[in-house]
């Protein structure tokens, strides 16, 4: 019982990260999802953080500014100028309806933990039992973007992916190396920049982000 | 059982009868402040009961035994689970005979009761209210089951007192499960004490009631006992808020007549934060429709679930 | 003398004393088949057979107090000299046995009483036919019971099957009734041949069909799990497991109700019986994962059978689909105590085992209980459609009132008997975060919450039953006329709900007379802290504990304490008028729910599970009409296209019909030369 205050720490952003990724798969309305994960990017700095303070790895606190920078201000701020302007403020509808969703999700963490299981006895790190719940955000930010049929709460999931990725890196290895982080990064500005041009592409042509509209393109 | 234990259950339940009300006074109080309205007097809830004592009650015709028992059921019920619940202090004779598994059976006896008593004069409200309260219920209660287990994994007990006693004395952990545990507690007891999200108890719509439309056809002294158990399962669902996830100040073990009365102001304080906190939640939701209402407590029932499996993965 | 001494059948009545139980238990077989005889012989005598179900109570009553007594007392064995040549029927009375029979005895007691005062000449079979039916179903259930070798076992078991069967049918000019009994039969004959086949593998190559024979076998790799996994198919078969269920809501309606009793109260524990005798006496592997099996399949048959009964319309398929439900956490508990036994920790294993027992005791008495008031309702009524029942209790206050201690028996409400059970399973659950199993560790807060929300809709279900049947408005003018159950109906319904209470308050007594069980199949029983009289405290008494008799003491002294005040301090004047209902002039008993409305927000939150088919009325329908059919997917889906696949073989068989005798002779010709080619 007498673990370390920074690791219960731990483990308490790792519960919450893991709430969050709940929440979002609960969640309708469009700009909560997006205070949401503007607040799973929070989580996720000061888990970053954590681990910096712990472990004395300087490159971390320059992935923990990163994240900060790049997850709780920039991109939830994109996001939300773009549901303005593309004026989709309104519930999402899912493809199945909430509680069965919520019930794959239990489904997946019970999965999740025990793939988790071999790999983090490997692990030497303090973080080691965290793995399980990244991967079980990871896994349920797949399952949102799956069971979404418009396209920003897809693009959410797929930021929320890349979190649950990012706290995996920093709970089995203390983080990758600052490079592939930068990238990453880049990618995924670039990538939601990409992206939001193409909502307004997408709308243009067919007046609505309903992704139900793109299966009319496939060949027949 | 010692003559202290055998007083400390006695205050304890005098006390949960006699301030029940004064919760739901202050409730209300801070409800109307909140919304910028005229507050009532914090005396209101006892000023109403007395009233609907002093009145003649007036039952229907075709009201069997089963409705004129009910309202007596749901007090005695609820005065029991008062009982039970570790408010003020560990030491509770009563507790030994029923766990937190039988306060939960507690609470379905009375609901099934008021469900059973609302179909009984076969009037269209009443039934439509049983038939909401039921689906409330069959939600809500699991939930509550759940939240419990998480606490009886930490504990390993599902008595409340050991899990009180161990929660209030580990040095200091924080029990990640225990958040979702919170959470999941805090949206079951807005439901079963049919509070803002799930059900308006000020409403007078008929079409949006759930536990109003099973009480429509009480009156009199019947009423009055039903408001009044009604406050008293708004008090046990906080005790228990605090007992699971506050625990400090509860006096434990063998004590003494001076540490059980310094317990009353603690609890007494305690409420009141609480009952301000939820006069919040209350003021800052917006009711749900009533469909809406199961995937709410299928959210808590689920967050119940994910507090014990957190509990496994991280053992704590 | 000493001609007969030598033969081995005289052990039953040479070595009297020892074999005492037994032969008393072989003497009520027999009585229940004299009874049934003598019914026979008078088929059409009302007279007589109201006055022989009495007698077989009272056989059942003997049976239950040997039982209790034989619990305790060594094993008893003996071989009949009935049977085949060189093959005789062994008999054995052990705990296990002897537990089952009291749970046989003592519902049997109060179901036969009530069946003297319900059996009516009707259309159907005739009385007397029926009392021979009865009795033979009855004594087949108790050897069933008594059978130590795989013969006698099936003897019994199709006996069993067989008698059950005709009863189903009694009403067997009406074409669905024929329909739900041949399913019957058809599915207890498909769990027949997996359990024959089970004994099959269980013999291990020896040859020796006796139990004796089976628990000393040795089998070898795969063919344990063989083994347990044709058990479970086959027993489950008869008990309900999913997705051999669909026999179960179509032949508890369609027979007489205190046959319907019978067979949810009684007959499906002998299949729980044959399942815990196979996998814990005569199967000497313990398997981990066998038992994980056991238990998702228990916790989905009890979530889909509550799920189900929440939306029946029609009051007996609504108990049938709850009596699935129980088997399912029945087999649930079972599951976690095999669980336990494969990892080595008996005293969690006989808490399980303690929790499926005493559910299977409870259900007996609370299921059977509903079911004989469902018939009391039906023959004052005429009618088993929720729909068009209601305010029963004006009209017959006996049945209404035991039947609420029923209903509160099923709902798992404390003090009476459903909430112990539900208590000990829940515990036991609790204790499993103690396996060594990562694995299942995870998979455990799952299944306890199956199991809650399992239980929560019970209470759903069981407030509609107990609510459309019995409270609110009389639905159809021609209820006024309901009488109330005559005085043997009300004796067999008072025996029922006194056991529900009695279950209730002494759970301790009743551990006590399972612990014997405990001992014989997982080697230890509860141990000393279940001893305090007044708490029920399994394992650990910090862990928890749970003492009824204080329960029920605080809630009447809350109760009566809180009429006392209040009557006391105040006036207790009352006055009488029109409900209010808001001030809608214009009640009529029609605005109250129905059954369909009551159970309409469970249709729309677990829609999946259901096949709706709804019919809605258009706005511009000068009489509309609404209605909403709800079926089994599994009916659908698994049913109805392996009965296409059986067809298709057999019209490919009928390839082989040439109506030429000659081909027909070359057929038997060139198997038999076939078969010489192959025995070379």
């Amino acid at each position: 019982m007498s673990l370390p205050l920074s690791s219960q720490l731990l483990n308490l952003l790792a519960a919450v990260l893991l709430l969050l990724s709940f929440a979002m798969l609960a969640q309708r309305r469009l700009l909560s999802l997006v205070s949401l994960f503007a607040m799973q990017g929070f989580a996720l700095c000061l888990a970053t953080l954590l681990v910096a303070l712990t472990s004395t790895q300087t490159h971390l606190f320059y992935s923990a500014a990163l994240t900060l920078v790049l997850k709780v201000i920039v991109l939830p701020y994109f996001l939300y100028r773009m549901i303005h302007k593309l004026e989709v403020l309104w519930d999402v509808e899912t493809l199945l309806n909430i509680p069965m969703i919520m019930l794959l999700g239990i489904v997946l963490v019970v999965i999740a933990f025990n793939l988790a299981v071999p790999i983090s006895q490997l692990s030497s790190t303090i973080t080691r039992s965290m793995l399980g719940i990244a991967l079980a955000s990871v896994l349920l930010s797949f399952l949102m973007m799956i069971t979404r049929r418009k396209a920003i709460p897809q693009v959410i999931g797929f930021l929320a992916m890349e979190n649950g990725l990012f706290f995996a890196a920093i709970s089995a290895t203390y983080g990758m190396p600052m490079i592939i982080e930068l990238g990453i990064a880049l990618d995924v500005l670039v990538g939601v920049l990409i992206l939001g041009v193409f909502f307004f592409q997408i709308r243009e042509q067919f007046d609505s982000l309903d992704l139900e509209h793109l299966e009319k393109l496939r060949d027949e | 059982m010692t003559w202290i234990g055998a007083l400390s259950q006695l205050i304890q339940l005098a006390v949960a009868v006699l301030l029940a009300p004064l919760l739901l006074g202050w409730v209300n109080q801070c409800r109307a402040w909140l919304q910028n309205k005229r507050a009532p007097s914090l005396a209101q809830p006892y000023r109403m009961i007395r009233k609907l004592f002093l009145k003649e009650p007036v039952i229907a015709h075709n009201a069997s035994p089963i409705f004129r028992l009910t309202p007596y059921i749901v007090f005695g019920a609820m005065a029991l689970a008062a009982a039970i619940v570790p408010s003020l202090a560990t030491d509770l004779p009563f507790a030994t005979a029923a766990d937190a598994i039988a306060l939960v059976g507690i609470f379905a006896l009375a609901r099934i009761f008021i469900a059973l008593a609302a179909m009984d004069i076969g009037t269209a409200f009443g039934s439509l209210g049983a038939r909401r309260e039921m689906l409330i219920g069959f939600l809500a209660e699991p939930a509550l089951l759940m939240v419990f287990f998480t606490a009886s994994l930490i504990s390993q007990s599902t008595s409340l007192v050991t899990i009180v006693e161990t929660l209030a004395h580990r040095e200091f952990v924080i029990y990640p499960s225990l958040a979702f545990a919170g959470i999941a507690f805090t949206m079951v007891s807005l439901a079963e004490n049919a509070r803002v999200p799930v059900d308006n108890p000020a409403t007078h719509l008929e079409l949006t009631m759930i536990h109003e439309a099973m009480i429509l056809e009480y009156s009199g002294r019947h009423l009055a006992l039903i408001e009044w158990a009604s406050s008293l399962k708004l008090f046990n669902y906080s005790c228990l808020g605090l007992a699971l996830f506050f625990p400090w100040g509860i006096v434990e073990g063998a004590h003494d007549v001076v540490g059980l009365l310094w317990a009353i102001p603690v609890l007494v304080g305690k409420l009141a934060l609480g009952g301000f906190l939820l006069a919040l939640i209350e003021t800052m939701s917006a009711k749900l429709r009533i469909f809406r209402a199961p995937e709410f407590l299928g959210t808590a029932f689920l967050l119940g679930v994910l507090g014990m499996l957190v509990h496994q993965l991280l053992g704590a | 003398m000493e001609f007969l001494a030598e033969q081995p059948w005289m052990g039953l009545f040479t070595n009297l004393p020892a074999n005492l139980s037994l032969g008393l238990v072989v003497a009520a077989v027999s009585a229940w088949l004299a009874i049934g005889a003598v019914g026979a012989s008078f088929p059409e005598n009302l007279t007589l057979v109201r006055r022989l179900f009495p007698i077989g109570a009272l056989v059942g009553l003997g049976l239950a107090i040997v039982g209790i007594t034989a619990i305790h007392g060594p094993t008893q064995a003996t071989v009949l000299p009935l049977g085949l040549p060189d093959l005789p029927f062994h008999l054995r009375l052990d705990a296990l046995s002897a537990f089952f029979l009291v749970l046989l005895g003592a519902a049997t007691a109060g179901i036969s009483v009530f069946a003297a005062g319900y059996f009516r000449a009707g259309q159907g079979t005739a009385p007397g036919l029926l009392c021979l039916q009865y009795h033979v179903f009855l004594a087949s259930m108790a050897m069933v019971l008594l059978a130590d070798d795989a013969y006698l076992f099936m003897v019994s078991w199709e006996t069993m099957a067989l008698s059950s069967f005709f009863l189903v049918t009694t009403e067997h000019r009406i074409g669905e009734i024929r329909r739900a009994g041949f399913l019957y039969l058809l599915i207890a004959h498909v769990g027949a041949i997996a359990i024959l086949l089970c004994f099959g593998v269980l013999q291990g190559g020896t040859g020796d069909y006796s139990f004796d024979g089976m628990r000393t076998a040795k089998l070898q790799g795969f063919w344990p799990t063989a083994g347990f996994f044709l058990a479970l198919f086959g027993f489950g078969a008869k008990a309900g497991m999913l997705p051999l269920h669909v026999w179960l809501p179509e032949a508890h309606p369609a027979a007489p109700s205190p046959v319907s009793a019978l067979m949810s109260g009684v007959m499906l524990k002998t299949a729980i019986y044959g399942l815990l005798r196979v996998s814990f006496d005569l199967l000497q592997v313990e398997v981990w994962w066998w038992g994980v099996a056991a238990l998702g399949l228990g916790l989905f048959t009890a979530l889909y059978g509550v799920i189900f009964a929440t939306v029946q319309t029609d009051m007996k398929r609504l108990l049938a689909y709850s009596s699935i439900e129980n088997i399912g956490l029945i087999l649930a508990g079972f599951g976690l105590a095999l669980v336990f036994r494969a990892f080595q920790m008996p005293q969690l294993a006989a808490l399980a085992l303690a929790a499926t027992l005493y559910h299977c005791l409870n259900h007996a008495m609370f299921k059977s209980l509903l079911f004989l008031a469902t018939g009391s309702v039906l023959h004052a009524t005429r009618e088993r459609s929720l729909g068009k029942l209601g305010g029963l209790i004006h009209r017959m206050p006996w049945v209404a009132w035991l039947a609420l201690i029923g209903t509160l028996a099923i709902a798992g409400v404390p003090p009476l008997n459903g909430f112990v059970s539900e208590w000990l399973l829940l515990q036991a659950f609790l204790f499993t975060s103690e396996l060594p199993q990562g694995f299942i560790n995870m998979l455990i807060p799952i299944a306890a919450a199956s199991l809650a929300l399992t239980a929560a809709l019970a209470g759903y279900t069981i407030v509609k039953f107990y609510g459309v049947i019995f409270l609110g408005q009389a639905r159809e003018p021609a209820l006024a006329q309901a009488h109330d159950a005559g005085v043997r109906e009300r004796i067999g319904l008072v025996w029922l709900a006194l056991w529900c209470v009695l279950l209730g308050l002494f759970p301790v007594v009743v551990l006590d007379l399972l612990d014997p069980v405990n001992e014989m199949l997982v080697g230890r029983g509860l141990g000393a802290t279940t001893r305090d009289w007044l708490f029920l405290a399994p394992i650990d008494a910090n862990r928890a504990s749970f003492s009824p008799l204080i329960t029920l003491a605080g809630i009447a002294v809350t109760v009566l304490g809180t009429i006392f005040l209040v009557h006391r301090l105040y006036h207790h004047r009352l006055r009488r008028g029109p409900p209010w209902d808001c001030g809608f002039p214009l009640q009529t008993p029609r605005m109250q729910d129905s059954a369909e409305g009551f159970g309409q927000p469970i249709r729309q939150i677990f829609e999946v599970f259901f096949r709706i088919t709804r019919t809605l009325p258009t706005p511009f329908d000068k009489a509309p009409r609404y209605a909403v059919k709800v079926e089994d997917q599994l009916w659908y889906g698994l049913y109805l296209p392996m009965t296409k696949a059986v067809e298709f073989f057999t019209w490919l068989v009928g390839f082989l019909q040439q109506g030429r005798i000659s081909v027909y002779l070359a057929y038997s010709f060139f198997t038999l030369l076939a078969l010489l080619l192959f025995v070379r």
